[in-house]
């Protein structure tokens, strides 16, 4: 057998028909749906008489229009188009007989970090969502990616989506990270070097003794951005720490079926003589504290550099950059660790796990944040608010002057009432720095938690490592 | 879904690079349970100020672009999230036809599945298309699918690649889940298999 990267076996495991042309019916193994891309969806299945052909695989929860205070089961908390959204939800997933999560289940939360949570999420499956970030379940080596609502219809009907192969990148983080240095710095210094537009037409396989050494949530972290580079899909191979992850949650296999399951899933690696289309390789001990300055992700810079002018960049991108730091109102050569800012907000499918609380709160320990800072920890989940409960960290937090929400997307994509006002500047855990994105001229600084954190006791952007 | 056949129609020249969705249509216009009616919210930070008032710098606001069928944009057009409200937006404005060195994965996906040709073009093609764009209204290109071509007003021709399946559906207006369906006993026997072979899904 000629030797096969993680994606080829994920996808040789998958095709249900091949055309001549290549075009193929890639079986789907879990379809996770939420309240803003999937209405349209379901009426279609309405108009047209079909049914969704596996509820049994088909997983619903809010997530992006949902309040995040007190109150929120109340929809007279909601605004009218959010609550019908969420409604809509709640009568499709009760129709059509599919697994749901709503807004009051403990369970409930942003829907990447719920189908892991819940071991929904498997080595070696397929799994689709109508929504970019799906690349985070990569992290346990599962095939997984955002589709729009046409495909959420096409998925929901017949269980497969209409698919090409893509082209195989490895990417490669050598040796260890520094302190400081986290999964967030390594996602967005690879898209620093790839562009936006670098993964397009790829599955990324991220490896390398850097990425062996995060945790599952810094693993999660790192694919869930790799749809920032453009590619389909990012994917770490499975190993012990995925195992160890998945072990005992409510829908990973017990018994003979885990072992069935373990035997296969450890098969789930790239040979060693694979073909790769592109490869890309960081040094690890390269890698600093990161952040961006523009308004798109590729916009990344060590914390310690200075503001850059438009003209150092070339093409298409002087334009843009003189758009950004325009939208940014920033002046080239201003050192990035003098940016001041208004708002913190730490959470979302990037960084809303525990492991992100326990990196923010180990910085905002007995501390308090800066005067005047508006600052939000929005947990990625009600078991993750739970956990963090439990820890002690929501009272860190909350001593040290953050808001402690409930569970959603929040101000990642300012579609519930958490936004920021014109001009108002943001040091934010999430994933996409894009004009408008947090709220009509608001102004995001992508980065890590202990980053955000870093930023919330200083009142400007800070290199955390100064504070460790 | 709508045919894609051929279209000859004025094209709105759009340089920027890296247009994401949220550009293309904003995150307060999702909440819409319908994919009709975004038309009027395209581009709706870029078109309109804080009390909504039109841009006037803004290209779909000169008058010579209003009517805009064809948009010739910057490397790596539609990136960012999944929104098929992205491609319905440009779809309800009038706008079949996207022209550009690049698009991200998703959203090049979407207009598919909505009657909309998106058309990847080497750049230095693209500066020839847009600089017949910016000769304004009386400057109409052509976009024959079957042949594949894109025709400047000046009657220059370029060809252009697309997927023969795509270019299929497209040119019948044909429902890709109706197409699936045929499939069914291929999807049955995979099924049947998969679950024998790894029952724990």
């Amino acid at each position: 057998m000629s030797p096969k990267t993680l994606y080829d076996k994920i996808w040789d495991a998958h095709v249900a028909h091949e055309a001549q042309d290549g075009t193929c019916l890639l079986y789907i193994d879990r379809h996770l749906v939420h309240e803003v891309t999937s209405p349209q969806a379901f009426e279609g299945l309405r108009m047209t008489g079909r049914t969704v052909r596996a509820p049994e695989k088909t997983i619903a929860v809010p997530d992006h229009n949902v309040p995040t205070t007190p109150g929120r089961d109340d929809p007279a908390n909601m605004t009218e188009e959010s609550r019908i959204q969420v409604a809509a939800l709640d009568t499709n997933a009760r129709e059509f007989g599919i697994h749901y999560y709503p807004v009051s289940d403990v369970r409930q939360g942003i829907v990447h970090i719920v189908g892991p949570e819940q071991g929904w999420t498997l080595p070696g499956m397929t799994v689709v969502c109508g929504d970019s970030h799906t690349a985070t379940h990569g992290a346990f080596g599962a095939l997984a990616h955002g589709i729009g609502t046409s495909e959420v219809e096409h998925v929901l009907a017949t269980q497969t989506l209409i698919q090409k192969k893509s082209k195989n990148m490895k990417v490669e983080i050598t040796g260890k990270l520094s302190p400081g240095v986290t999964a967030k710095d390594i996602t967005l210094s690879v898209i620093g070097v790839t562009g936006t537009a670098g993964g397009t037409g790829y599955v990324i396989e991220y490896c390398g003794e850097a990425i062996r050494g995060l945790s599952m949530e810094g693993r999660m972290t790192v694919c869930n951005m790799a749809i920032e580079g453009g590619a389909r899909a990012g994917l770490i191979a499975p190993d012990e720490k995925t195992f160890e992850y998945v072990m005992g949650r409510p829908h990973a296999p017990k018994g003979a079926q885990w072992e069935a399951a373990l035997a296969w899933w450890k098969t789930l690696y790239s040979d060693d003589d694979a073909h790769w289309d592109k490869v890309i390789t960081i040094k690890g001990e390269d890698i600093a504290p990161v952040v961006t300055w523009g308004t798109s992700p590729e916009d990344v810079l060590p914390i310690t550099a200075n503001v850059p002018a438009a003209e150092d960049f070339t093409g298409g991108k002087v334009d843009a950059a003189r758009r950004s730091l325009d939208y940014m109102g920033l002046k080239a050569g201003a050192p990035l660790s003098e940016i001041a800012i208004d708002t913190v907000f730490i959470g979302s499918c990037t960084n809303g796990r525990i492991e992100d609380l326990r990196a923010a709160a180990a910085i905002l320990k007995g501390k308090k944040i800066k005067d005047g800072i508006r600052a939000m920890v929005v947990p990625g989940s009600g078991l993750v608010r739970a956990q963090a409960e439990e820890e002690g960290l929501a009272d860190i937090f909350k001593e040290a002057g953050f808001e402690w929400r409930l569970a959603g997307c929040s101000m990642c994509l300012a579609m519930n009432p958490d936004q920021l006002a014109p001009g108002e500047r943001c040091a934010a855990t999430s994933n996409r720095n894009f004009e408008g994105r947090q709220g009509r001229g608001g102004r995001t600084h992508l980065m890590s938690p202990a980053m955000a954190a870093a930023a919330a006791l200083t009142g400007h952007l800070t290199d955390v490592r100064e504070l460790m | 879904m709508e045919k894609f056949e051929k279209l000859t129609g004025i094209a709105a020249p759009m340089p920027l690079i890296n247009v994401d969705t949220d550009m293309i249509i904003p995150k307060q216009f999702l909440k819409t349970i319908k994919r009709s009616g975004l038309g009027k919210n395209l581009f709706d930070e870029m078109r309109f100020d804080d009390d909504g008032n039109e841009i006037p710098d803004f290209v779909l606001n000169k008058p010579q672009y209003r009517n805009s069928e064809i948009l010739i944009a910057g490397d790596n057009f539609g990136c960012g999230s999944s929104r098929e409200h992205a491609p319905w937006a440009i779809k309800d404005f009038g706008i079949r036809c996207v022209i550009a060195p690049g698009f991200a994965d998703i959203f090049f996906n979407n207009c598919f599945k909505n009657g909309i040709l998106p058309i990847v073009l080497p750049q230095d093609v693209v500066d020839v298309l847009m600089k017949d764009a910016e000769k304004g209204e009386n400057a109409r290109m052509t976009i024959d699918l079957e042949a594949q071509t894109v025709t400047t007003s000046d009657g220059e021709t370029f060809g252009f690649e697309v997927d023969s399946f795509k270019k299929h559906c497209l040119l019948e207006g044909l429902d890709d889940i109706g197409l699936t369906m045929e499939k069914a006993a291929s999807i049955d026997a995979f099924e049947a298999a998969a679950s024998a072979q790894r029952p724990w899904v």
